[in-house]
């Protein structure tokens, strides 16, 4: 037993190490940039930690590999418009019946196959039956639809041109993009789930281009490229802090000593008002997205200690011995799928809040699926708090590489005579080089410290 | 001229130009891209994610030696220069698909990881090959095709005929096909006449067996990367010459190329050349508008008023996935009965 208590002796170490100094590196951002935008990485390091905890339900518990976190992560946010987002009456008006028509007349088509191939001979004839029946039926239906969405994209198209949504509170929607993200992961896990591992893997990166396409084509459904903006919050407006009495106090009180000393007291309180208002709004999100975090990774930590985790790694280390053993493999990686796209789901709903806007040209691969695999399998597959660690870690990596370099081109540039000229060429290639080291960084990890940073706990 | 008889001349030809003729070369491309994956399959037994930019690589190596070639003046005339570059990058791809075998894939065969792990490792090739790519060559879009660029025009076609529709055909698409058909035959000839060719399909049916009948599978497995870099090479530069290159479109390439294998029936060179042409006559069908094919049918009372489209350009790649769907639903083994399990 001694060296097992070393070795999770060792584990706390590392962690604090960690988490350390990704603390100090968001405190030197704050000095050397903004505390504004230290709260701003800081709430993306917990966004992308939310999702890459998902990820590591379904790669770490159970050794699934989903090429769609970026469909997830989508339908999130998507959820947090149609949740938050107040109805738009006129165009319910327009082309809701139409809409409602060939949901109903697709509802119909689905219950009328049920009903009739059963009655169908076997063989060639129930197959063109059912054909015959679906080419009708989505002629009938795409013709209703096309209608009832080009009425609703009609109806004041600069401002909404689509349905809207139920108008709760944006908060509400983490919880319901859980169900919506689980709900898609269960149809996609039904498909392709019991066949060989890479089905998953392509299914998923095709769930993930069609959402994706779905998203930007469908207007009538969220204004597609358009882009959703000024969605409500669950914190307070700036401009209602800067107008606020008693924040111009509590800044006037924090900042006492600066400003008794400076000449110009009046405008200084202004700057410092409008600064620390943003501020005031980042931490306020900084909080709940901490709360959630925590929640999340004790439901996560529980059910992996749980029998039922027990039992997944059991499946994932050797899946024909669990079987034997009488588990339902396909049923038990089928929970785990869907699980972790639904955490994945209410990571993506976080980040839409917090942006409070919708952009789905946003959603690229390499963002939102590829980084999150990094992320994983840096901060240790199969443990929780690594995947967290390891999901901060990255995103600050990622988003401060640029200005890091910067820093250090400026810092050389009376060295170098002709540093425009150079450093052109090098900004024009550092969004390039950012891939080539995620991809080394992903294939060192893998082949040299296969346990990540965190390893698993066992 | 006209008549019901010049009515059904001129849907044929409208059909033939804006569909037969575009899917036959566009699934010319995903075939031979297919085939790469399927080869990989049989043999290594993963899905490699890092085709697509394989791919990409290729055709940027063709891209480069095309300039190369252009500035001293070197062309094949009518034809594009690339045909003359394709070799050299052959051989540059090949070099890559080895290269990355040696660093990345050896060690997890070496220590017989699961498929899915070396699935994780091609996703981190994926990223290396994207970024250098984009490195050197950058991520704006790019047309290397010089030389003729049509075979028949529309205009003389018409001319010719005296039809209302004209057929064009392009250079790029008939160097597609042959080359094509050139490729696999060679593909063919060497998986079933040479003994090398033969170890590998015996290693891909049945590895055990294979390694105890004497078969080097160090020797199968740098085989099977050599055929599917030079496969992924000519496929590439096929796509690109037809179409134009854009490195991304090289990663959104890889969903038709998946699909295309499974449909033939993953692990089967056969099947993914045939599933290559079922997924892009299926896309280019169903996203094509039937309007003005269906006027010269039917009779003028009865001429459709809307586009008659199946499904919107825009969702293109979602007719792979949909086959993909159907596939896995109603024939998971896909037509030619490949490994599921």
């Amino acid at each position: 037993m001694a060296p097992q208590i070393h070795t999770d002796q060792n584990q706390r170490l590392r962690a604090v190490i960690a988490f350390g100094l990704l603390g100090l590196g968001l405190i030197a951002v704050g000095i050397l940039q903004s505390w504004n935008s230290a709260f701003g990485v800081l709430n993306l390091c917990m966004i992308s930690a939310v999702m890459a905890l998902g990820l590591n339900v379904q790669w770490g518990y159970a050794g699934l590999f989903n090429a769609g976190v970026m469909a997830f992560a989508a339908i999130g946010g998507l959820t947090a418009v149609l949740v938050s987002h107040p109805p738009v009456v006129e165009a319910w008006q327009a082309g809701g019946t139409y809409l409602i028509g060939s949901l109903a007349a697709l509802i119909a088509t689905i219950l009328l196959i049920r009903s009739v191939r059963p009655r169908l001979p076997e063989g060639r004839i129930r197959f063109w039956g059912t054909v015959l029946i679906t080419i009708t039926a989505y002629v009938i239906i795409r013709s209703l639809f096309r209608e009832g969405a080009g009425l609703v994209e009609a109806v004041n198209p600069a401002k909404t041109g689509f349905l809207g949504g139920l108008g709760l509170p944006i908060i509400t929607s983490w919880i319901i993009a859980g169900f919506v993200a689980g709900g898609l992961a269960w149809a996609i896990g039904k498909i392709s789930l019991g066949l060989r591992s890479d089905y998953l893997a392509i299914a998923t990166l095709g769930i993930a281009e069609i959402v994706i396409a779905v998203i930007k084509f469908e207007d009538w459904l969220a204004r597609g490229v358009k882009n959703v903006t000024g969605l409500s919050r669950p914190v307070p407006y700036e401009i209602d802090l800067q107008e606020s009495d008693s924040f111009i106090g509590w800044v006037r009180w924090w900042y006492q000593d600066t400003l008794s000393a400076s000449d110009n007291s009046v405008k200084l309180l202004n700057e410092l008002v409008i600064s620390s208002s943003s501020i005031f709004v980042k931490l306020c999100y900084s909080g709940i997205l901490l709360a959630a975090l925590i929640i999340l990774l004790t439901l996560a930590n529980r059910a992996a200690r749980s029998p039922w985790g027990r039992m997944m790694r059991a499946i994932r280390d050797n899946e024909h011995a669990a079987s034997a053993m009488g588990k339902d493999v396909v049923y038990r990686h089928r929970q785990a799928f869907i699980v972790g796209s639904a955490i994945v789901g209410i990571g993506g709903a976080m980040l839409t809040t917090i942006d409070g806007q919708f952009t789905p040209s946003s959603y690229n691969p390499l963002r939102f699926t590829f980084i999150i695999w990094v992320m994983v399998i840096v901060g240790g597959s199969g443990n929780n708090l690594g995947s967290i660690l390891g999901g901060a870690i990255i995103w600050f990596t990622w988003v401060q590489a640029e200005p890091a370099a910067q820093f250090v081109m400026q810092n050389i540039a009376g060295f170098l005579p002709e540093e425009s000229a150079l450093a052109d060429h090098l900004s024009d290639i550092a969004p390039h080089m950012r891939l080539f080291t995620m991809g080394l960084v992903l294939l060192l990890v893998m082949r040299f410290a296969p346990r990540g940073i965190l390893a698993e706990r066992r | 001229m006209d008549g019901f008889g010049t009515d059904i001349l001129n849907a044929l030809i409208l059909f033939a130009n804006f569909v037969f003729v575009p899917a036959l070369s566009y699934g010319s491309q995903l075939a031979l891209g297919a085939v790469g994956v399927t080869l990989v399959y049989g043999v290594l037994r993963f899905a490699n994610f890092a085709h697509g930019d394989v791919m990409a690589f290729g055709t940027m190596i063709t891209i480069f030696v095309t300039w190369g070639l252009q500035s001293y003046g070197i062309g094949l005339g009518p034809l594009p220069t690339a045909l003359l570059a394709l070799p050299v990058a052959i051989l540059g791809t090949i070099a890559l698909v080895l290269f990355y075998d040696k660093t990345v894939f050896q060690f997890y065969r070496r220590n017989r990881s699961a498929p899915v792990i070396y699935l994780v490792a091609s996703v981190g090739v994926m990223f290396i090959t994207n970024g250098l790519v984009r490195l050197f060559i950058g991520p704006d879009d790019r047309r290397f095709a010089d030389g003729e660029r049509f075979i028949i025009k529309a205009r003389a076609f018409k001319k010719m005929t005296g039809l209302s529709e004209g057929l064009s055909l392009q250079v790029t698409q008939v160097i597609t096909v042959v080359v094509a058909i050139i490729a696999v035959a060679a593909l063919f000839w060497f998986l079933n006449k040479t003994r090398t060719g033969k170890a590998m399909r015996a290693y891909s049916d049945n590895e055990d067996l294979a390694l105890l009948s004497g078969i080097n599978p160090d020797r199968v497995v740098m085989v099977t990367w050599i055929l599917a870099g030079t496969l992924a090479c000519i496929a590439g530069t096929l796509y690109g010459l037809d179409k134009s290159f854009k490195p991304f479109t090289y990663f959104h390439l890889l969903l038709p190329i998946f699909a295309a294998a499974i449909v033939g029936g993953i692990g089967q060179p056969v099947g993914a050349i045939i599933g290559g042409y079922v997924v892009a006559f299926s896309e280019v069908m169903a996203t094509y508008a039937y309007k003005k094919f269906l006027k010269y049918l039917l009779p003028d009372d009865m001429a459709p008023s809307t586009l008659m489209q199946f499904l919107s350009t825009d969702y293109k790649f979602a007719i792979s996935f949909i086959i993909l769907v159907l596939v896995l639903l109603i024939r998971p083994t896909g037509i030619f009965r490949g490994r599921v399990y």
